[in-house]
């Protein structure tokens, strides 16, 4: 498949040029001591990488979670909870983040493959609202007020260094993107992509695609909740607000607007989401009137969502 | 392909804008945030009308320096308020910080507020921890700790004799927050306490449970959306005139003019009524009026005490801000004719201040408005203020 | 509890079934037998409640307000659907997901520039401003009304659906297009009646829920993932299925919201039962899809199995 090997033309020029981008941006803060800019690209960032994770389950697996926001609240809420109980260990967060998340997934994503369509959209959001509803009574932790973090993850020097969260957040997304388009290749993404298409047939091959759902099921939260941790870090603030269905929602259209055939997409749609509404946010105060028709259009006239213009022909 | 090319510039475009710096040329930068989208945008929309009232009062000036304020969105949403507080203090390099309509984006940005060292003025948001064991000599508040509302009600219904109170409140902290400071006032019984969804649309089931328990009085904490649900039930159900409904944030200067007529007989507990006596409310009410053509809620009142406060802080300083220690001294002094009357900060930097309790009624006019009923706390202090380590 | 009580109660949850059940009935008929998610119908039922409120106030006349909520909506969607939406109907869900949810974006932030931040006044309409004693408990006459006209939008649209040529059609419609085009019927429009009808239906149910709730920008959304819910629960693609589903998911979220605290208090203490009782109340109808989903994924009352 070429949308996946591509050595020259203009998507890997863009995609280059984009990563280019990211990296200058610790480098200009570093000599303007703008901060700033490393808060606002480091929120989309983290963003493009729960989308990344998204993509996996919803682009290359065809199962619509409308509940990945949750996986993002564990991640951030991981940090949040740990710390409030006084253990502050960076690599603490990121293992009970990881584990958590995946003891998590594994048998919700079970019970949810047993379903299809319709019916697994709204089961992941069933899913989802119970533990937003979860959180926001858990008065111990903040509950609705969320937790304002007095310590960020403990790495030693590094703690709650802006440049650091930044820079191991970018190495975390270019370390993800190498690796889905690795998965995404082999053997276990055609199972995944083949059975998006047609499951029966898969089945007849041979393979059976529930444990492949699955495990892609549960590597896309994993990654969700690695975002999670990194927002965590980088507003030093957790609540319930980050995991309601309609953050869930707008990672949706991230990976639509992305495109959902291709691994980098998803970068690229959280990226044109987020810096379309700070830029029309400049312009105007009602930009959801532009951005709302905006989103049509693409939908009705961009069929591959922005990175599908770039597609080889 | 032209097509791609065009948007990656406007993209391009676009980011740049959104990191270039700003150029200075006010004397004085405020930064307002408050929440101006979504179903409670009209309290943010409320505190900045007030705010800008208060500053375009003097032409734009306060304290004899021109102010140029840069207004942001929260969207109710607490990682963006951190960004937002985050671009106030690292890229506009404001002077003062202020507005935040909720709690739990007010919790959010107490800590970047603190770790920049930032001037902060809240005009709404009041959290516990903030009046407490988190205070901040830098951060003053011009409305009230979450708590007093809901104790100026209790306190009304000790006073009136009520023995068997039903209580309701959405399930989240402020709802438990404003319950646990009815109690703290309230010395009857309670008949009932219900903690209902929030956003919950349909109340029916609770209302006959209500009816059910027979209590001599409701207290609720309904605020925005649910409130106007809440009372058009009740006001349906029949039940507004027989059972005294005691409230907090229900009926405001929101709600009202989406109750209109129902809300009638309503009672609430706040320090503001937009009947109040004093030159100053006079003078804000009847401008608010002029300019924006509705009453002013206390939303309004509270901004708008915002910006007489920085502006008696700066005539304090000579209209200058640099100097954060004479700044906040000037602050602390809260040397302004506010709208409620008596007004000075306790050590947390909340207002220590008379309570009043309203009740919905008709104005001079015959519009639906708040009218004193009376004031059964005066000069309250917030419960928390023993848990600041300040001075 | 009094028995009484729980009686009373259980006609409360049945009528607030009802009331789901009208604000489910035009999603139903445009996702269950159109195939088309529309995540606007919560902005469309927000347009019927504004349309009623500002022509009720205008008017004075409650029925005129109806009208005009549901007349104007239909008249709303089907100017959509012509204008492009029409291409999304050919569309894999996702694309309609996107497609609507800006439409919902843009929907919000166009009512609150055309008509404010604050909630919108709209009383019920004077014959029906009193309140009837049942089983010893008032109980809002506005209320019957809901049940009147949400019987009556269940039995028009059974009938419609089942019992007319064009119900016949929009079934047939549904499951092959190319089939009823080749038979003459212009599918563009049968379409397009069927999407306005179910955006009228959304007006309708706005216009008649804004006496209760408060109208505002932003109030669609809540009631979006409620109706869908009930939807699933119930079954996609029938109108039985909407129907008992809502009455389900209306008694037994009514029942547990007043039933679990009790029960917990029965058995954990105070405190536990306080602080647990509420979240599970509102986790109720979020669990009982999962159970309902785990066991019968087509729903409770599944339309029978349709050609692919």
């Amino acid at each position: 498949m070429s949308t996946l090997h591509t050595h020259a033309g203009w998507r890997h020029a863009l995609a280059s040029l984009l990563i280019a981008a990211l990296v200058a941006v610790p480098m200009y803060a570093w000599f303007t001591q703008d901060m700033y800019a490393l808060t606002l690209v480091g929120r989309i960032l983290a963003f493009g990488l729960a989308a990344l994770g998204l993509n996996l389950a919803l682009g290359f697996g065809g199962m619509v979670s409308l509940g990945h926001a949750m996986y993002m609240g564990l991640g951030a809420y991981a940090v949040g909870i740990l710390s409030s109980l006084g253990l502050h260990s960076g690599w603490l967060h990121l293992a009970t983040a990881v584990i958590v998340t995946v003891v998590i997934a594994a048998p919700l994503g079970w019970v949810a493959l047993r379903t299809q369509g319709i019916a697994f959209i709204m089961i992941t959001l069933a899913f989802a609202q119970l533990f937003y509803y979860v959180f926001v009574s858990l008065k111990a932790f903040g509950g609705d007020d969320g937790i304002s973090l007095q310590q960020l993850s403990d790495f030693g020097f590094l703690t709650g260094n802006k440049f650091a969260i930044y820079v191991s957040l970018l190495i975390t997304v270019l370390l993800a993107l190498w690796i889905l388009q690795h998965v995404v290749a082999s053997r276990f993404g055609l199972v995944l992509r083949a059975a998006k298409v047609n499951d029966r047939r898969v089945q007849a091959l041979g393979a059976r695609s529930l444990p492949y759902r699955i495990t892609a099921y549960v590597i896309s939260a994993v990654l969700c909740a690695l975002a999670g941790f990194f927002l965590a870090n980088l507003t030093g603030f957790v609540s319930p607000a980050m995991m309601t269905w309609a953050v869930s929602g707008e990672l949706i259209v991230m990976v639509l607007l992305g495109g959902m055939g291709s691994v980098f997409g998803p970068v690229v749609g959280a990226f044109a989401l987020l810096l379309t509404e700070e830029g029309l946010k400049l312009m105007t105060e009602r930009w959801p009137m532009i951005l709302g028709p905006l989103i049509v259009l693409i939908v009705i006239y961009l069929k591959r969502g922005l990175w599908g213009l770039l597609e080889e022909r | 392909m032209q097509q791609l090319t065009l948007k990656a510039l406007c993209a391009a475009a676009i980011a740049t804008c959104a990191l270039a710096t700003t150029s200075a040329s006010a004397q004085v930068k405020i930064g307002f945030m408050s929440t101006l989208s979504g179903p409670a945008a009209s309290l943010g929309q409320d505190m900045y009308d007030g705010f800008m009232l208060g500053v375009e009062q003097s032409g734009g000036k306060l304290g004899g320096a021109t102010i140029e304020v840069l207004k942001e969105d929260d969207q109710l949403k607490p990682e963006l308020g951190v960004q937002i507080v985050s671009k106030f203090i690292e890229r506009d390099k404001v002077d003062i910080v202020t507005g935040v309509t909720f709690s739990n984006v007010m919790m959010a940005v107490a800590k970047p507020l603190a770790d920049g060292k930032a001037v902060f003025v809240g005009s709404n948001a009041g959290p516990a921890p903030l009046a407490g064991a988190q205070c901040n000599a830098n951060f003053f508040f011009t409305s009230w700790q979450n708590d007093m509302q809901a104790e100026v009600v209790g306190k009304y219904a000790t006073d009136k004799g009520y023995k068997n109170v039903y209580i309701m409140a959405p399930n989240y902290q402020s709802g438990k927050d404003n319950v646990a400071g009815f109690k703290r006032y309230f010395k009857g019984g309670v008949a009932g306490e219900v903690y209902t969804t929030v956003n919950q649309p349909d109340y029916s089931a609770e209302i006959a449970q209500m009816q059910a328990a027979k209590p001599d009085a409701l207290f609720v904490f309904y605020p925005g959306g649910m409130g106007v649900n809440f009372v058009k039930q009740m006001r349906q159900a029949g039940l507004l005139g027989q059972i005294p409904l005691l409230s907090v944030s229900t009926t405001d200067g929101s709600t009202i003019p989406a109750l209109k007529e129902t809300a009638l007989g309503v009672i609430s507990g706040t320090f503001w009524g937009p009947d109040f006596n004093n030159p100053a409310s006079k003078k804000f009410v009847a401008d608010f009026e002029k300019k924006y053509n509705r009453i002013p809620s206390q939303y309004a009142a509270q901004s708008y005490d915002s910006a007489l406060l920085i502006d008696s802080a700066l005539k304090k300083t000579g209209g200058k801000a640099s100097d954060k220690a004479a700044l906040t001294a000037a602050l602390r002094a809260a040397d302004f004719k506010s709208v409620r009357g008596n007004f000075r900060f306790n050590k947390n930097g909340f207002p220590i201040q008379d309570m009043h309790v309203f009740e919905v009624a008709k104005d001079a006019q015959g519009r639906v408005s708040l009218k004193t009923a009376s004031t059964p706390l005066k000069d309250l202090a917030d419960p928390y203020v023993k848990d600041c380590p300040l001075k | 509890m009094s028995f009484n009580l729980l009686l009373a109660q259980a006609l409360n949850g049945l009528q607030f079934g009802v009331l789901l059940f009208l604000m489910a009935a035009g999603l139903t008929l445009v996702f269950g037998i159109m195939s088309f998610i529309n995540l606007a119908h919560g902005a469309l039922y927000m347009f019927g409640a504004y349309f009623a409120a500002l022509v009720f106030a205008a008017s004075g006349s409650f029925g005129l307000a109806l009208l005009a909520a549901a007349g104007g909506v239909f008249i709303l969607a089907a100017l959509l659907d012509a204008g492009g939406l029409a291409v999304l109907h050919k569309r894999d869900h996702l694309d309609q997901v996107l497609a609507t949810f800006g439409i919902v974006l843009f929907s919000n932030e166009f009512v609150r520039w055309a008509w404010g931040n604050s909630p919108l006044f709209m009383d019920t309409p004077e014959a029906l401003s009193n309140s009837v004693q049942i089983l010893g408990f008032n109980y809002p006459a506005y209320r019957f009304a809901i049940i009147g006209v949400g019987l009556a939008v269940a039995l028009g649209l059974y009938a419609l659906i089942e019992r007319t040529r064009i119900g016949m059609l929009i079934r047939a419609g549904a499951s092959n297009r190319e089939m009823v085009s080749a038979l003459g019927v212009n599918i563009g429009w049968l379409n397009r009646f069927v999407f306005a009808l179910g955006a009228g239906l959304a007006g309708l149910a706005g216009a008649m829920v804004g006496p209760i709730l408060s109208i505002q920008p932003g109030m669609g959304e809540p009631i979006l993932v409620l109706t869908l819910v009930v939807i699933v629960i119930g079954g996609i693609g029938s109108i039985r299925g909407a129907f008992l589903g809502a009455l389900v998911v209306g008694v037994v979220d009514t029942l547990g919201r007043v039933l679990l605290p009790i029960w917990l208090r029965e058995l954990f203490d105070a405190s536990v039962a306080n602080a647990a009782g509420p979240a599970l109340a509102s986790m109720l109808v979020y669990l009982l899809m999962v159970l309902v989903l785990a066991f019968k994924p087509d729903g409770l009352f599944p339309v029978k199995a349709r050609q692919q």
